[in-house]
């Protein structure tokens, strides 16, 4: 059964993709390091810390998190992923995004041609109802359907 | 958001289209916060977080390419986080040379971009660019656009500067539009603490694991310490020194912004527990909690028992009086250990102007009769050389331990090992 959640649009677009979700922050920098550094297409997690996306692909996935944590690079790493163009389809956060986030979910949206909706204050309930490889699909004006 | 005239002529595109990108992109950041204005850039000097040319970083030098091709350079001069590399000063192979070369390969390119927007001087590569020797020091109220994390918790802490945790990119067109969006620690009320951080250890703990202890409890909230006052009478070289070291840790283990030392830093002297939220939660840190806090951190060498092959010390860059302690410190624990110099190499970093003024000081060729290099390298940056990576390193610093593979110990541990007391 499909369910519907409401957030606020960061960066608009729609999209449909599955699901990966990270249960605790990500950190965006120790998450991109590796693969930005070697290339890796499939864009693999490598966050040792986060052990729900750790060696996980991270391209094209409904990326569902709480928030971002770590560097205040990661405003620029989110960037520079978006311009490559190995960024997931979208990015849903249950909580207020955070500064380095939107900053980099900002600066990929005005700067870069890739679309990447983000949408944040999706809520707790989002977070613990949305499972890995659900069906997730952005729809305008910040809803979120999860089948 | 209400924009001044000059603001909205930017954002309109009376300076260009790259301009009015610029300004668009600080009225979007704000709008996320709710910022109802733009306010200026008070300080005197920016910083920007990003002092590294990687190669997979093109996309970031061709944006600043863009905005340098439309003359949209920083209307302030800035410092720069520590260049990544020091082949001079900092031990890597052959191969691991020609890997940091691949890898930054937009250094020198870069290196130019940041001369064209900017920076102070040839020397102003840090991340404390708040020391007197580099003289990037804020003043109190004054709103900066900085990213990097040490200096910002340290600039609103201490300094009592007013800065929100600004990613790289957008600080550099904070200050190349001469402003930024009013939310957060720019208002009074993002100031206040959300939390009580009660400090009741035996004795007064290392700066980098209570700093450590609070940014997992705090995550990004604001705390405001009682205790420390027992140990520092006054906001003195000694205190900043040792907040500077804890601020870091709050910062990278947590994401704190801002804290308050109870009868220390400037608000707190100002304005004591009206400081405090109603209702913030207390968290008590003893020495038990320490212990724990410390114990809780995951070696993830590849052999946990491997002799470490060097110790980095200093993250965020160390200040003079550091220096000058560690010569010290090192002497009198090699006197004790029987050895003349070193048995890891040791790099100690810091801030290339701090670095000439100490060199003028009796223990430089003190602390270089032991065998330690001084350095302004980025110990973070050298640490992401995938061939460095593997390596056995050893730091005191909470911020390194919580970034790369090296083994965190305090402070007195790391002097036992490299001067081959344990």
């Amino acid at each position: 059964m499909a369910k519907t959640f409401k957030g606020r649009v960061i960066a608009a677009g729609t999209c449909t993709a599955k699901a990966l979700v990270s249960h605790g922050g990500f950190n965006t920098l120790a998450s991109y390091q590796s693969p930005m550094l070697t290339g890796d297409r499939e864009v693999k997690c490598s966050d040792q810390n986060n052990p729900d996306l750790y060696k996980r692909p991270l391209r094209g996935v409904a990326l569902c998190l709480p928030e971002t944590i770590g560097s205040t690079t990661g405003g620029m790493v989110l960037y520079t992923v978006c311009a490559h163009g190995m960024q997931p389809a979208c990015m849903l956060f249950s909580k207020t995004i955070d500064s380095l986030a939107a900053s980099g979910a900002i600066l990929a949206d005005i700067w870069t041609d890739q679309t990447m909706p983000v949408i944040d204050e999706l809520g707790q309930e989002f977070l613990d109802y949305v499972k890995d490889g659900m069906t997730i699909t952005v729809n305008s004006g910040g809803e979120v359907v999860v089948s | 958001m209400i924009l001044t005239q000059a603001q909205q002529d930017m954002l309109d595109g009376k300076q260009g289209e790259t301009m009015a990108k610029v300004m668009k992109t600080l009225v979007a950041y704000g709008n996320v916060y709710g910022a109802e204005r733009m306010v200026p850039v008070s300080s005197e000097y920016g910083h920007t977080v990003i002092s590294f040319g990687l190669g997979v970083m093109k996309p970031v030098y061709e944006l600043y390419d863009k905005l340098l091709a439309e003359g949209a350079v920083s209307a302030q001069k800035f410092s720069v986080d520590p260049k990544p590399v020091d082949k001079k000063n900092v031990r890597a192979n052959l191969i691991q040379n020609i890997v940091f070369d691949f890898m930054y390969s937009q250094q020198k390119r870069y290196e130019e971009q940041v001369k064209t927007f900017g920076i102070m001087d040839d020397d102003a590569y840090t991340c404390t660019c708040y020391l007197p020797q580099v003289g990037n020091t804020p003043r109190r109220g004054e709103v900066l656009s900085w990213a990097e994390s040490s200096a910002v918790v340290y600039a609103n802490s201490v300094l009592g500067a007013r800065c929100n945790r600004n990613s790289g990119i957008l600080e550099l067109m904070g200050s190349i539009a001469g402003c930024v969006p009013e939310f957060g620690f720019l208002l009074d009320e993002g100031r206040k603490a959300d939390w009580v951080v009660e400090l009741k250890t035996s004795k007064l703990p290392d700066a980098q694991l209570f700093g450590s202890a609070v940014g997992m409890k705090v995550l990004e909230k604001v705390p405001y310490v009682k205790g420390l006052d027992k140990y520092f009478s006054q906001l003195d070289e000694s205190c900043t020194t040792y907040l500077k070291d804890f601020g870091a840790a709050t910062a990278s283990n947590g994401s704190v912004g801002l804290y308050h030392i109870d009868k220390l830093t400037p608000e707190a002297v100002d304005l004591g527990e009206s400081l405090i939220r109603e209702s913030a939660p207390v968290y008590v840190v003893d020495d038990a909690e320490i212990e724990r806090v410390k114990n809780s951190y995951p070696v993830v060498w590849k052999d946990k028992d491997a002799a470490p092959k060097l110790c980095f010390m200093g993250c965020p860059h160390m200040t003079i009086q550091q220096l000058k302690d560690w010569a010290v410190r090192v002497e009198e624990s090699l006197a004790e250990s029987g050895n003349k110099k070193v048995v890891i190499p040791t790099v100690f970093t810091s801030a290339p102007a701090v670095i000439k003024e100490f060199e003028k000081t009796e223990f430089a060729p003190r602390l270089a009769a032991t065998g330690v290099h001084v350095s302004s390298i980025c110990p973070l940056m050298y640490m992401n050389n995938p061939l460095c990576k593997k390596m056995p390193v050893i730091t005191s610093s909470n911020k390194l331990r919580t970034y790369s593979t090296a083994r965190f110990y305090p402070e007195a541990e790391v002097l036992a090992i490299i001067t081959g007391n344990k």
